[in-house]
């Protein structure tokens, strides 16, 4: 999908010395590739080449793979993996870890499932029910960081005790009732809701025009300085790619239909594009995302800077419970209810290794936003893909295991490159 | 040297940390536009005094004039309201961000919390500009790739870019070669030339002898002796480390074996 911002200068961002002394024009875009490529810098390309490779090999193995009904469904599947990822990416940009995430999600769908509840007394709007649990999430996950924070207990073990503390609230509502049904459309919506063709056109056309827009304001912010300003045909490239992908999409979900309903962009796929802008906004350009890669890199200099490190570690945390609550509700939604079994397979691990795959360190200070996007698109193609081709969950957890070894590896190696180049 | 107001004069400061007696009774001061050395074998009180004009400390009694005022530092923020900036030994860099991030780091220039990347991009620029710092190539580049000096730069630079007035480094040649501590002296005489008062703490004579107007000498948290640096030598300096007299109190034997 979408990989606008990707040149927010931020860590890992770096302009090398070599770049200084590079021709413009099309000779200097070659030459910028190599040497990056060279020097080991290479950003978000190996996961939208794996990407690549995956969909070509289902699409020539697998029947139901190149489909428009299949495309819709991975994106609705995909949806709640990748909004609880973006929360990991904060949370392992502190060098914390949150493994309470998974049970999380699961408590923010049973409190929509409850004040849904159609008869009961606390009855309520779908979208209040959603607010409520989701501010709620959000501060279960800032409880758990203010332990981190002010009493100093590892967050590896606080979520752990998190992860079984609500893993046994959602047992206890859940063994007696068994599955709670959702039937408010609001909530249901937040999975199945279908835009109209030209809805999501619309759409594309607006998130295509987001990245040229932040390049204007940043020429328009840098008048007058001698910044050095975007490479405008590296600008061209970006947008057309953004809007190949963006138009893409929305051209293939239009594309289908189910019994004669016409499919189209499900807003699952809306969250996870509005997320991912406000939260790598949140992230790149302002203080407070700033500040999370400053402690994330060196808490003990963040603090002698002025930075509130324990406000900063505090936020993380609630942004990593609101996160897993919206993803819950989405997991919720798509199959309308709330059972014993949420979250569904491999949710917490599924997630981290998402934001692991698409580049986020486990030691604080390096990553982005967009690393969760592409790593969860990338592990729910590879997953719908094996699904389609009838392969076991047995092969699936293997496989979905070998490609984080690999994409891991692959970082290190190239991060060893980049060290010896001295960036 | 001008012989009006000192920047930072520091009366009488006594300061005990139960029953060790760090500082006793120790006068300091630094004029604007000097570097002032602060020596001392181990134990002698330099970092204890260099923590109660930074605020990390309060002293116990005694008095602290600013620009001739008297004033009370309470904790860093105090100090960094007054213009005193420190550059602690270890740096206090992120290694993740880049030059421009950390020389911002903590007062980041926004707008309604919206980053102002370009001012402070070009900020940054100017301010190693005028301090002459040439060797790092791009102002966006990770503080990780850059060498120990260049790093050291970046610190006293991200220290002075505030509007500062006294800038404390505390051993700042402590882990570099040669050629990279020559061009961090450098720098550091470059802030008294610019106005600024210095206070320098080494335990290389060599750099104090090289970057300081006058040493202040510690022992046992006493004062022994202030030099000037053109009328004294390092024989005279080494002297006074080891083996001064402490004065201001008396009837202390010189070889009293207090350990500070």
């Amino acid at each position: 999908m979408t990989t606008a911002e990707a040149d927010v200068v931020g860590p890992g961002g770096a302009t090398p010395a070599e770049e200084d002394e590079l021709p413009g024009g099309i000779a200097g875009l070659w030459q910028r590739a190599w040497l990056n490529l060279r020097t080991g810098n290479l950003g978000p390309f190996p996961i939208i080449l794996g990407l690549i490779i995956v969909v070509v090999i289902f699409g020539l193995t697998a029947t139901n793979f190149f489909t428009a009904v299949n495309f819709v469904n991975l994106i609705t599947e995909t949806a709640g993996t990748t909004m609880l990822a973006y929360g990991v990416v904060f949370v392992l940009l502190l060098g914390e870890i949150d493994l309470s995430i998974g049970y999380l999600a699961g408590i923010g769908a049973l409190i929509v499932a409850e004040l849904q509840l159609p008869g009961s007394a606390q009855q309520m709007n779908g979208i209040l029910a959603m607010l409520i649990a989701v501010v709620v999430v959000a501060l279960i996950g800032g409880l758990q960081g203010s332990i981190v924070a002010f009493v100093g207990v590892p967050s590896f073990v606080v979520t752990l005790g998190g992860f079984l503390i609500w893993q046994g609230v959602i047992l206890n509502k859940l063994e007696q009732r068994g599955t709670i049904i959702i039937q408010d459309r609001w909530i249901n919506y937040t999975d199945a809701y279908i835009f109209s063709h030209l809805g999501g056109w619309i759409i594309a056309f607006i998130v295509t025009l987001l990245y040229p827009l932040s390049i204007v304001y940043k020429s328009i912010v840098a008048r007058g300085t001698k910044i050095a300003q975007q490479n405008l045909l590296v600008t061209a490239l970006k947008t057309v790619g953004v809007a190949i992908a963006a138009f893409g999409t929305v051209a293939i979900c239009n594309h289908g239909t189910i019994i004669s309903t016409p499919e189209g962009l499900p807003l699952a796929g809306l969250i996870m594009i509005i997320f991912f802008v406000l939260l790598t906004f949140l992230a790149k350009w302002t203080t407070f995302g700033r500040h999370v890669y400053a402690v994330g890199g060196n808490a003990e200099a963040a603090r002698r800077a002025g930075i509130n490190v324990p406000r900063i570690r505090v936020i993380v945390f609630m942004i990593s419970g609101a996160t897993a609550g919206i993803g819950g509700i989405i997991f919720a939604a798509q199959v309308n209810s709330v059972a014993l079994t949420f979250p569904p397979g491999n949710l917490l691990l599924n997630a981290i290794a998402a934001a692991v795959i698409g580049g986020v360190s486990l030691f604080g200070g390096r990553g982005e936003v967009r690393g969760a996007l592409l790593g969860a698109i990338l592990i729910g193609t590879l997953q719908n893909g094996l699904n389609t081709l009838n392969v076991s969950n047995g092969w699936i957890y293997i496989i979905t295991g070998l490609v984080l070894l690999g994409a891991v590896t692959l970082d290190t190696f190239a991060r060893r490159l980049q060290a010896r180049s001295g960036r | 040297m001008s012989t009006t107001t000192p920047l930072l004069q520091l009366r009488g400061i006594t300061k005990s940390f139960g029953s060790v007696q760090a500082l006793s009774g120790v006068d300091f001061e630094v004029r604007s536009g000097e570097v002032m050395a602060l020596v001392g074998d181990n134990g002698a009180g330099k970092s204890t005094l260099i923590k109660c004009i930074a605020g990390t400390h309060s002293a116990d009694s005694g008095e602290i004039l600013f620009e001739g005022r008297e004033v009370h530092i309470h904790g860093p923020k105090d100090a960094a309201r007054l213009g005193i900036e420190v550059v602690y030994q270890d740096l206090a860099l992120c290694d993740n961000l880049d030059v421009v991030q950390n020389m911002y780091l903590g007062r980041e220039a926004n707008f309604f919390q919206i980053l102002n990347e370009a001012t402070m991009e070009q900020h940054t620029g100017e301010t190693l500009k005028s301090l002459a710092v040439t060797t790092i190539r791009s102002v966006r580049q990770p503080v990780a790739t850059l060498s120990g000096g260049q790093r050291q730069s970046v610190a006293v630079a991200r220290a002075v870019m505030w509007n500062s007035k006294l800038v404390i480094l505390d051993e700042p040649t402590a882990a570099l070669g040669v050629a990279q501590t020559e061009q961090v002296l450098a720098l550091v005489r470059r802030l008294g030339e610019q106005g600024l008062g210095v206070i320098l703490i080494s335990h290389n004579l060599h750099d104090v002898f090289e970057t300081a107007d006058r040493i202040t000498v510690l022992r046992l948290g006493r004062n022994v002796d202030v030099f000037a640096r053109r009328e004294t030598t390092q024989q005279a300096v080494v002297e006074a480390i080891t083996a001064g007299i402490p004065t201001r109190v008396a009837g202390i034997p010189p070889t009293a074996e207090v350990e500070a």
